[in-house]
């Protein structure tokens, strides 16, 4: 596991959305609730690798643009009665900071 | 908080259900306990016919066994009959003395059977048909006994006939009324219904009254008729109806009358007490079916669980007989009257029957025997109130009959084998779909397509999986009423009741109309939210917030996504022209940009296929040419041909009137995606038949055709009037749109928008009505006046941030 690092500021997502990370290991997808916690999946649905960070995010799920599965931002499963796990890692909000500890 | 305490009395389909939408609601509102006077598991009554006939068993109809319970943290008494409701103490007591406290009772009692009242009704070997323990003596009787006699010919009575029959019984229906399932049948159909189980080696004896059961050894041996008939019965088994269990309620002093007596919202006369299912009488009915007792759960549980929103307003009916090879349906007003006419097929050796009552200009009842593919859409129309004036040549032929229906229509459910495929789009075969409805125990289509994804795409195949879940579960399916639908799983409020809602209290906002209308989740969910955002940007234009957060990415982005998340870009080409110098230009970014497919759209116009999405910024830059709109529910393209200004046989400058509509149009947010085209003559190289509006020019004018749809399933666009200017094309086009922006359910196209008001209705307030005609005209100018060109204002202005990624 690799250390925090500074992404970005919370007003560089916008609420119910998301944002793309561009890292080594691919795409990451940062999301942002109506709450302002902040979440980080893989960009790849378990489906058909679709990019969750394009979805709709509502409450702490987000809905996969290419065929509509479900994700729960918090553990990356997929909602039943669809099965499937994206990899997640952890995200957190500092003084107005995303921060970020790719897994 | 403490948690308030639920009884619930009686574990049978209509009170689970209760539970289980209750438990969708508000899962912690309630300590839940429930009283079941069998000593089983919530099961599936309906299908206690296929069990007795030995198609399915018993462990297939389970519902919800004790572990359902144990997880949901539900107290189970099973095998406990309850026998006292103390209102005063608020306090449930069993028979074997088990008490219960409540702050609120759901009564789901059920109903009893009848027994007729005649001398040796009580002898053995004499019962009704109603529970698990009924079906397992009738099985025992079958291994024994070899005659059994079924009193009542209802649809009950019938199944049991056939069951017992399969068993290996020699069976007689005895049946007071002239003909059998008159309830459900005119006489012609019955016939027709009895020569086919007559054929199976069932007796009938019609229009006889039972006088007594007679004993032989110990046990029944015989039924003896009024006019002094005995037929031979080791088995007797009645069906003669049911009579609602109120016992209890009479007991507990609470308003019986043929029935506990609930309010639209299940309540009894005691607020603490709610009732659903047989045993309620509501506004003066009491339900023998599945499908109405499921659409009181529904209101009872909102009710439940302090929601207060929800009315029961009573059911339309249909039936279905559960005998494996015959096809019996059932809807509605089928006897016919005075003031109804009756459209009849009959083919006595084909074994086919269909009647159609129509009254005016709709469908208000169906009977339908040997052939019941369509009973599903004859329901529909009844339930919806549906205009059947365009369609009533045609209707006895079924939905197939009206068009390309593609691959879904004119099959027949039951008759196709498990590995045909239903589903093109999710390659779902009918076998997956069986399985699913049977194992998971579905009763919806809504259901069906969550679980095996079938008719979850195109939803062309949407009336075949209708089909299959009403041959699979039988009478328990409940076709959906496309107006009282509900939005999604987030409220019970329908589009037109949200529509009115934001247009009558001028809500501005998403959370606001949520806030508003008691939505159930914080934010909505990916179904509701882009509903939401058109219907508050529609109908408040330049007032109300528009949410790229609950618009779907391809209006976020203004691009279409790709499969492998890519985007492509259509540029706008005002009816299909371009010149030199927009050729060069795409050219260039073509090359530049390596996209790697370049191509010619449906919609006269080039598409430019993967392009990454942090360059769509500067494709557009390069491009400087408007927005296509080639991924919105809005305005697509205008077709234009060339009409009158090279063409020898042209009547009409078909592309000056196609670039004037499209320039008019531009960035028109509507329901679903709209196309327009144009043709120059009656040769319509336009295909202007096909279309959402089709402008066709003729010698004199302009001809306006409306709600035409070349996709899923062609439907040729109807003919709504003449217009002599070019002027009067786009008022009338305008307002028609207008009207469409304003009434119609998101992702309806034109054509179901208009099939569901009806043509006439169109005619009546755009071309009949010259003020409402201009006042929809100008709301439609008003709504895209100054509209910007999303792809201009984004290469410029600070919405590019959606274009740009981190990095880590």
């Amino acid at each position: 596991m690799t250390d925090w690092k500074n992404l970005c500021a919370l007003e560089d997502i916008p609420r119910l959305g998301s944002r793309v990370v561009k890292t080594a290991g691919g795409d990451l997808a940062v999301f942002r609730t109506s709450d302002d916690r902040v979440f980080a999946l893989n960009d790849k649905c378990p489906h058909k690798g679709g990019p969750l960070s394009q979805g709709i995010v509502s409450g702490d799920r987000v809905t996969c643009p290419m065929h509509g599965w479900l994700i729960e931002l918090d553990s990356g499963n997929a909602v039943a009665p669809d099965q499937g796990c994206v990899k997640r890692h952890e995200a957190r909000v500092e003084a107005g900071q995303v921060l970020l500890r790719i897994a | 908080m403490k948690k308030q305490k639920l009884v619930v009395i009686g574990n049978g389909m209509a009170g689970m259900r209760t539970v289980e939408e209750l438990l969708k609601l508000a899962p912690d509102l309630y300590d839940i306990t429930v009283f079941g006077a069998e000593p089983h598991g919530n099961y599936n009554r309906i299908l206690l016919s296929p069990v007795l006939s030995g198609e399915m068993t018993l462990s297939d109809i389970v519902l919800n066994d004790f572990d359902w319970y144990r997880d949901k943290g539900i107290r189970l008494h099973a095998g406990k009959k309850v026998t006292k409701i103390d209102r005063r103490a608020r306090k449930v007591l069993a028979e074997d003395g088990t008490e219960e406290e409540y702050d609120r009772v759901l009564l789901a009692t059920g109903s009893t059977p009848f027994i007729l009242p005649v001398p040796g009704s009580g002898l053995p070997g004499v019962i009704a048909y109603r529970d698990i323990a009924d079906t397992e003596m009738m099985i025992a009787a079958s291994v024994n006994h070899r005659h059994a006699v079924v009193i009542g010919a209802g649809l009950l009575g019938l199944e049991a006939a056939n069951g017992l029959k399969l068993r290996g019984m020699e069976v007689t229906v005895v049946h007071l009324a002239d003909w059998i399932m008159e309830r459900q049948l005119d006489k012609t159909a019955a016939d027709l219904l009895q020569t086919s189980l007559e054929a199976r080696g069932l007796r009938f004896l019609l229009g006889k009254q039972t006088e007594a059961l007679l004993e032989k050894n110990g046990r029944v041996g015989a039924l003896r008729t009024k006019d002094g008939i005995d037929i031979a019965a080791d088995l007797v088994v009645m069906a003669a109806g049911i009579r609602p269990n109120t016992e209890l309620a009479e007991s507990a002093r609470l308003h019986c009358h043929r029935g506990i007596v609930v309010n639209d919202t299940m309540q009894t006369y005691d607020p603490k007490i709610y009732a659903v299912g047989e045993c309620v009488n509501h506004r003066g009915t009491v339900y023998g079916l599945v499908a109405p007792l499921f659409e009181q759960a529904k209101v009872c549980a909102n009710h439940l669980a302090n929601f207060g929103i929800g009315r029961y307003g009573g059911s339309s009916l249909s039936t279905k007989l559960k005998v494996t090879g015959i096809d019996v349906f059932s809807a509605g007003e089928f006897m016919g009257g005075r003031d109804t006419e009756e459209i009849v097929l009959h083919d006595r050796s084909g074994g086919v029957y269909k009647k159609l009552v129509v009254s005016g200009e709709k469908l208000v009842g169906a009977v339908l025997i040997g052939d019941t593919a369509d009973g599903a859409w004859y329901f529909r129309l009844i339930k919806d109130q549906a205009p059947i004036g365009e369609i009533r040549d045609r209707l006895m032929f079924g939905e197939g009959s009206l068009g390309d229906s593609g691959h879904a229509a004119g099959h027949n459910a039951a008759a196709m084998p498990d590995s045909a495929e239903v589903c093109g789009c999710n390659g779902v075969c009918k076998g997956a779909i069986v399985k699913a409805i049977r194992e998971q125990g579905l009763f919806t289509v809504d259901e069906v397509r969550k679980h095996t994804k079938a008719s979850s795409s195109c939803g062309s195949c949407t009336g075949l999986v209708e089909q299959i879940l009403a041959s699979t579960v039988g009478g328990a399916y409940k076709p959906a009423s496309s107006a009282d639908k509900p939005l999604c799983a987030c409220t019970d409020h329908h589009h037109a009741e949200v529509r009115r809602a934001i247009r009558e209290q001028k809500l501005l906002s998403i959370p606001i109309v949520q806030q508003y209308l008691g939505w159930r989740t914080p934010n909505g969910c990916a179904t509701c939210r882009p509903a939401l955002n058109y219907y508050l940007v529609s109908t408040w234009p330049h007032e109300a917030q528009d949410d790229p957060q609950s618009r779907f990415i391809n209006e976020r982005a203004h691009a279409n996504i790709q499969k492998d998340g890519t985007y492509s870009v259509v540029p706008r080409m005002w009816g299909g022209l371009t010149n030199p110098a927009e050729l060069r230009r795409i050219a260039d970014v073509a090359e530049k940009y390596k996209v790697p497919t370049v191509k010619v759209t449906g919609g006269q116009r080039i598409d430019l296929l993967g392009i990454r999405k942090e360059d769509l910024p500067a494709v557009w830059a390069d491009l400087d040419m408007p927005s296509g709109h080639a991924y919105g529910k809005s305005i697509r393209t205008v077709k234009t041909c060339v009409g009158s200004e090279h063409c020898r046989f042209g009547t009409q400058q078909s592309m000056k009137m196609g670039v004037a509509l499209e320039k008019m149009l531009f960035a028109m947010w509507s329901p679903h995606k709209v196309k327009l085209a144009v043709s120059g003559c009656p040769r319509n190289c336009a295909e202007a038949g096909i279309k959402d509006i089709g402008i066709i020019g003729v010698d004199s004018g302009w001809e306006i055709h409306v709600a035409g749809n070349g996709g899923i399933k062609t439907e040729v666009a109807h003919f709504l009037c003449k217009a002599k200017s070019d002027e009067e094309v786009k008022e009338i086009s305008g307002a028609f749109l207008q009207l469409y922006r304003e009434e119609g359910f998101y992702l309806e196209r034109t054509v179901h928008y208009v099939n569901r008001v009806g043509l006439d209705y169109v005619k009546k307030r755009i071309v009949d009505d010259e003020t409402s005609r201009k006042e929809h005209y100008e709301r439609l100018l008003y709504a895209l006046k100054d509209a910007p060109d999303p792809w201009a204002e984004r290469v410029a202005g600070p919405a590019r941030r959606e274009f740009e990624a981190l990095t880590a």
